[in-house]
């Protein structure tokens, strides 16, 4: 279990916790803290917070923000970023979509096809930042105006098959397990592997590597650039994969579809305690950073909160927890 | 001079950094209008007693004072204030701003609160006369001159401030013949005008040209004082000679190794860093890489490892020619080469991460079977290493950053010994480490090559070389100047190789004194 | 003597953008089916003088190493607030512009507060902002709407003499203003100083802190300039998500096509101007060549991953490969 690399130096207070607690990352705990006044908060407001049929369905929402945050973790263990989400979740749920109008085949192929358009987008990035060594701020906002360039001619220039098909649909809203929603187990799935890749494979301990230090990982006989270019195939895939999630739980695609998952996936992925820096961070808090950004946005829906109070709200918070956990050190 | 009244004086000044020794109750004396020469070999004190002195560090006891008032730098601006402007070794020059820009920049002058460009154009102008630069264009990014051309910038910098005490670091070490004629005439110019010069170099022709006081320092200690040109340059390395060695080396083996060399150079070159190497590494061979700090070394051990490129000349392991593209390449499959790196705490570790993934990192690819860990089999190789170098820390699953010096410096060792390499390079593996674990890096370094493996160990301590070396290789300007071996390694060898004393070929027209 | 080859290789950056500018605009004038006349130079101009501002904010902050993904949404703020404040009567829009400006000198310092003395990353922490910035916008006009001082609003998006175009004339007012005081100021040039070497500048005693602060600062200013011309050409507000972002994008590229190095410490806000210029002219091309409009968005992504792209040849010399990781 161990997950969280600076997990074991929290000092004297949390001496006498049990070791579960005293392992893990101060930030994941607030974060988890934070989870439970929201949904006291709520219970305040409305008793149906509490209720098992209103957490699920939150599950279940969160679990499209929790797979595309997946990937960004990723590469945010780096110390990169990957802006190109808003583009690629569009371009995996509309490509899915548009291979669903070939028959047969592209209905059976439709999946796998958004998910590789979502790849292709992040290797662009990987070359990008791997081996051009641009900032990847900048090549990922490139690969994002490319991606959504292509979109806007595809769907401009033929009419466009938009609506999902069936085995989208039912990853996205059925029921495999009574009770649990597939888009959860789904979730729960990816999760399991991304927590297996960094903690039981050298591919995970090379990203925390390169993250904490590159040079010395170079030097260490690591092909960085190499673990750099996977990362971000795997960030394409998993935003692309969101969007095939997304699609088919709106039963349809649509090119603006991306634009909100930007920003609630790098904060929950930076609300989870991972170092925005790179090299430090647990799967764990991202799972409670996408909670607890998606209760922030019921609750402000819930509350009939309007937008421009949600974008606020967000900034503000996202801020305000960046400067208690996530800030440089005082000389550089 | 003599009877002149100092200018700056420093007196008991002590600076410890962790548990080592930098200076110890060191005194200085500085008189206007003459140049002071600073001698030493490397870690001998210098350098921190011009930090001290330019307000870069704080000392931990002493006192320093000016015109015989008391004073303390909180900072290089303070020093600057009162008159001490140092010229660092490491340029202090902003790349992509012109010469003008860089000359005037802690003090530009102003017209209606803007840059006054044309007081600027010509301060700057002023000043590179001064320096004897004119021919360095005002305008020009400092990015595009050449190291000889910044490093006059940089003096000419010095100038604008107005210094009455001017401290040069090696200031001269990437000047050209020209170049170093023109500052020479420049400091003796200044001289008469008055200033007071320190200067530090490890050229002895330029002291015996320049100075007219030197001080020799010695493990932190101003060792001796004396008129420059009134001791020889045998006598001078005899001063510099003399730290107090407590080390026990084990023994070496007996005659020279028969093996064929593992690894092999063939007139290595690369940039204006590396001239021309040929050398080779025997199995069970520890080879030293000698000579002042700076003069190729490092590059040398990169360049071996695939992380230089554009290097001309070949290298050879087991005889055959290889083309190492990286560390990847360097370190897998059958060149099995290791690189203990020069700076542990950016280079070798990941302080933040576990003494754990630290140790296994760079031996990931044996660890594991599909790209997954056999923790089993890393705990058991993990073990191991942490017998074998007795490596002391209070869990696997602590960061390494909370170790000490010698225990990460371990660390850095084991990771690599986990992957049995048949070669190490070792970039001064020692610096900044305690005494008990330098014997036992010794003991394993000479354990690892009567297995076999062919190491070639850089140091900066010419101790350790002479302890622990077969054979020395001295470095000067980024080509071997002489091989030692056996019994002809000894500190006067290596120092007097180091400082080139036999010859100078770049300026033999300021010829030395020997 | 030779000052002038000096003078041009420290415009290069300039000179090209400048050069790319004209050719464009030249084959975009000549296919034009009105032709070269006031009327289409005057359309250009409007268009591609609010990306020159906003260019001009991201070049401030990109010189200090840094960059402003906020400058879109505060663009976007400011055009929403002057749909409110900027109406009236002389006096009042008087007012009006300058509580725009005091929004956008305030926003930019926010950025810089946050960036430098709370030591965030400036990508995560100006994104941040940015969607505090939209949601501000949106919170004044949930729906597009709202007016503005027409007389002003024609006077400066008019011709002067029948030819110039006026905006082109505030344009160059605000170079003369704002950007030739910074970049010539001891703190501009503290800015520059620390985007090119953060280490060597502190060694040298430069003000690092209020150079980068002054430099995030004027670019919300210089980003409110463009809400403010945004307002007076479409007599709107609007909290449009969609162009806040592609305005942040577009200046990136209008920065690298104006020689503005994303590692900091060199360029200048002329270049990024001619490099808004240019882009906005290149996307233009498409239509006077008469091809489908849906192309343009793919057309300017992919100009826009061929500048990026450019800064990478430098690394092709570099010779010790540690200095990747630097």
């Amino acid at each position: 279990m161990s997950e969280t690399t600076l997990g074991g130096i929290m000092g004297g207070i949390a001496g006498r916790m049990p070791k579960f607690i005293r392992r893990a990352d101060p930030a994941v705990l607030t974060a988890f803290a934070c989870i439970i006044i929201l949904l006291l908060l709520g219970s305040l407001y409305s008793r149906s917070f509490l209720s098992p049929e209103y957490l699920l369905q939150q599950l279940k929402v969160a679990s499209f923000l929790g797979v595309i945050a997946t990937g960004m973790m990723l590469v945010i263990l780096l110390g990169q970023i990957d802006l190109s989400v808003p583009w690629s979740v569009a371009a995996g749920a509309m490509m899915a979509c548009a291979a669903a109008a070939y028959g047969p085949v592209g209905v059976a192929l439709a999946i796998p096809f958004g998910v590789l358009c979502g790849v292709a987008i992040g290797i662009v990035n990987g070359i990008g930042v791997a081996y051009l060594r641009i900032p990847s701020m900048i090549i990922t906002l490139a690969t994002n105006a490319v991606a959504q360039g292509l979109m806007v001619v595809y769907t401009g220039g033929f009419s466009p098959q938009d609506s999902a098909t069936a085995a989208m649909r039912y990853l996205a809203t059925g029921f495999t397990i009574p009770g649990v929603p597939n888009a959860v187990i789904i979730w729960a799935l990816i999760g399991a592997a991304m927590v297996f890749a960094l903690t039981r494979t050298s591919f995970g301990r090379a990203v925390y590597g390169i993250g904490n230090r590159e040079r010395a990982a170079y030097l260490s006989g690591i092909d960085t650039r190499r673990i750099v270019m996977i990362a971000f195939a795997v960030s394409g895939g998993l935003s692309a994969f969101g969007g095939v999630l997304l699609a088919g739980y709106a039963s349809k695609a649509a090119q603006s579809m991306g634009d909100a998952y930007l920003l609630p996936s790098i904060a929950a992925v930076v609300l989870g305690g991972t170092s925005i820096l790179g090299g430090r961070g647990s799967y764990l808090g991202t799972v409670a950073g996408v909670i607890l950004i998606t209760l922030l946005q019921s609750i402000l829906s819930v509350m009939q909160m309007p937008e421009a109070g949600r974008q606020i709200i967000y900034g503000v918070v996202i801020v305000a927890m960046l400067l208690l956990y996530g800030r440089a050190p005082a000389s550089r | 001079m003599d009877g002149a009244a100092p200018l700056f004086r420093m007196e008991g000044i002590s600076k410890r950094y962790g548990g080592v020794r930098a200076l110890e109750k060191a005194d200085l004396t500085v008189t206007a209008g003459s140049i002071h020469a600073i001698l030493g070999e490397n870690g001998a004190g210098k350098s921190t007693l011009i930090k001290v002195m330019a307000g870069v560090v704080a000392p931990d006891e002493g006192a320093m004072s000016l015109d015989g008032r008391e004073v303390t730098f909180a900072s290089p601006a303070a020093a600057n204030q009162a008159g001490i402007v140092c010229i660092f070794q490491e340029l202090s020059l902003i790349p992509e701003l012109s010469v003008a820009d860089n000359i005037v920049i802690s003090d530009p002058p102003k017209r209606f609160g803007m840059i006054d460009r044309k007081a600027q154009r010509r301060i700057a102008e002023e000043a590179l006369a001064r320096a004897g630069a004119s021919d360095i264009h005002p305008r020009a990014l400092v990015k595009d001159l050449p190291l000889s051309r910044r490093q006059m910038v940089e003096i000419a910098k010095a100038l604008a401030r107005k210094p009455r005490i001017l401290i040069l670091d090696e200031a001269t070490s990437a000047l050209t013949a020209a170049d170093v004629a023109k500052v020479f005439a420049v400091l003796k110019r200044l001289r008469s005008e008055g200033l007071a010069l320190l200067y530090i170099s490890h050229r002895m022709n330029e002291i015996a040209e320049l100075a007219d006081h030197c001080t020799v320092f010695r493990n932190g200690r101003n060792v001796a004082s004396y008129p420059a040109g009134s001791k020889s340059d045998n006598e001078v390395v005899e001063l510099m000679i003399g730290r107090e060695y407590s080390h026990i080396f084990p023994p070496k083996p007996v005659g020279a190794s028969a093996a064929t060399p593992v690894l092999e150079a063939r007139n290595l070159s690369w940039a204006d860093r590396l001239d021309n190497i040929s050398l080779s590494v025997r199995a069970g061979e520890v080879v030293g890489l000698g000579g002042l700090d700076g003069q190729g070394q490092r590059e040398l051990l990169l360049a071996f490892f695939g992380v230089l490129r554009g290097l001309r000349g070949e290298v050879l392991i087991d005889g055959k020619p290889v083309s190492i593209a990286s560390p990847t390449a360097a370190s897998h499959g059958r060149v099995g080469m290791a690189l203990i790196p020069e700076d542990r705490k950016t280079e070798g570790l990941m302080l933040p991460m576990t003494v754990r993934e630290n140790l296994s990192f760079a031996a990931l690819d044996r660890l594991s079977k599909a790209g997954i860990i056999d923790r089993a089999a890393e705990q058991r190789l993990i073990d191991d290493m942490v017998g074998l170098l007795a490596i002391k820390t209070a869990g696997l699953d602590i960061p390494v950053g909370a170790l000490s010096g010698g225990n990460q410096q371990k660390v850095v060792i084991a990771k690599w010994l986990m992957r049995q390499p048949r070669i190490i390079l070792l970039n001064d593996p020692t610096r900044g480490i305690d005494v008990g674990t330098k014997q036992e890096l010794y003991q394993l370094m000479r354990k690892l090559a009567d297995a076999g493996a062919a190491i070639l160990f850089y140091s900066t301590d010419y101790d350790e070389l002479i302890g622990c070396c077969d054979r020395v290789l001295v470095l000067y300007d980024g080509a071997i100047k002489r091989e030692l071996v056996g019994e002809g390694i000894t500190e006067h060898a290596l120092i007097a190789t180091a400082l080139n004393i036999h010859g100078d070929d770049r300026r033999t027209g300021l010829g030395g004194k020997a | 003597m030779k000052d002038w080859r000096y003078w041009l290789a420290e415009e290069r950056g300039t000179l090209l953008a400048f050069g790319i500018f004209i050719v464009m605009f030249a084959i975009y004038s000549a296919n034009h089916p009105a032709g070269f006349t006031a009327n289409v130079v005057q359309t250009a101009a409007n268009k591609g003088v609010l990306l020159a501002f906003v260019a001009m904010a991201q070049t401030l902050v990109v010189i200090t190493a840094g960059i402003d993904l906020s400058v879109g949404m505060i663009f976007t703020l400011t055009n929403c607030m002057a749909s409110w404040l900027v109406v009236g009567t002389g006096l009042e829009t008087v007012f009006g512009v300058l509580a725009v400006l005091g929004t956008g000198l305030i926003c930019g310092a926010v950025n810089g507060a946050i960036v430098i003395y709370g030591r965030l990353q400036p990508i995560v922490a100006t994104i941040a902002t940015g969607a505090v910035f939209f949601g501000l916008a949106l919170l004044l006009r949930p729906v597009p709407g709202g007016s503005v001082n027409e007389d002003l609003a024609d006077f400066l998006t008019g011709r002067f003499f029948g030819v110039v175009p006026a905006s082109l004339l505030a344009l160059l007012v605000i170079v003369l203003i704002v950007w030739v005081p910074f970049s010539r100021s001891e703190l501009g040039r503290a800015a520059y100083a620390a985007g090119s070497s953060e280490t060597a500048a502190y060694m040298s005693g430069v003000p690092i802190r209020r150079g980068k602060f002054l430099a995030y600062t004027l670019a919300g200013l210089l980003a409110a300039i463009g809400g403010l011309f945004l307002t007076f050409f479409t007599y709107t507000g609007e909290a449009a998500y969609a162009s806040g972002n592609a305005y942040t994008l577009f200046s990136i590229a209008a920065v690298v096509l104006g020689g503005v190095s994303l590692f900091g410490g060199k360029g200048s806000a002329i270049g990024a101007i001619f490099g808004a210029l240019a882009f906005r002219t290149i996307g233009d091309l498409l239509f006077v060549f008469d091809f489908d409009p849906l192309w343009q968005p793919l057309f300017q992504g992919v100009i826009l991953l061929i500048a990026v792209s450019l800064g990478a040849f430098a690394l092709f010399r570099v010779r010790n490969r540690l200095e990747w990781f630097l």
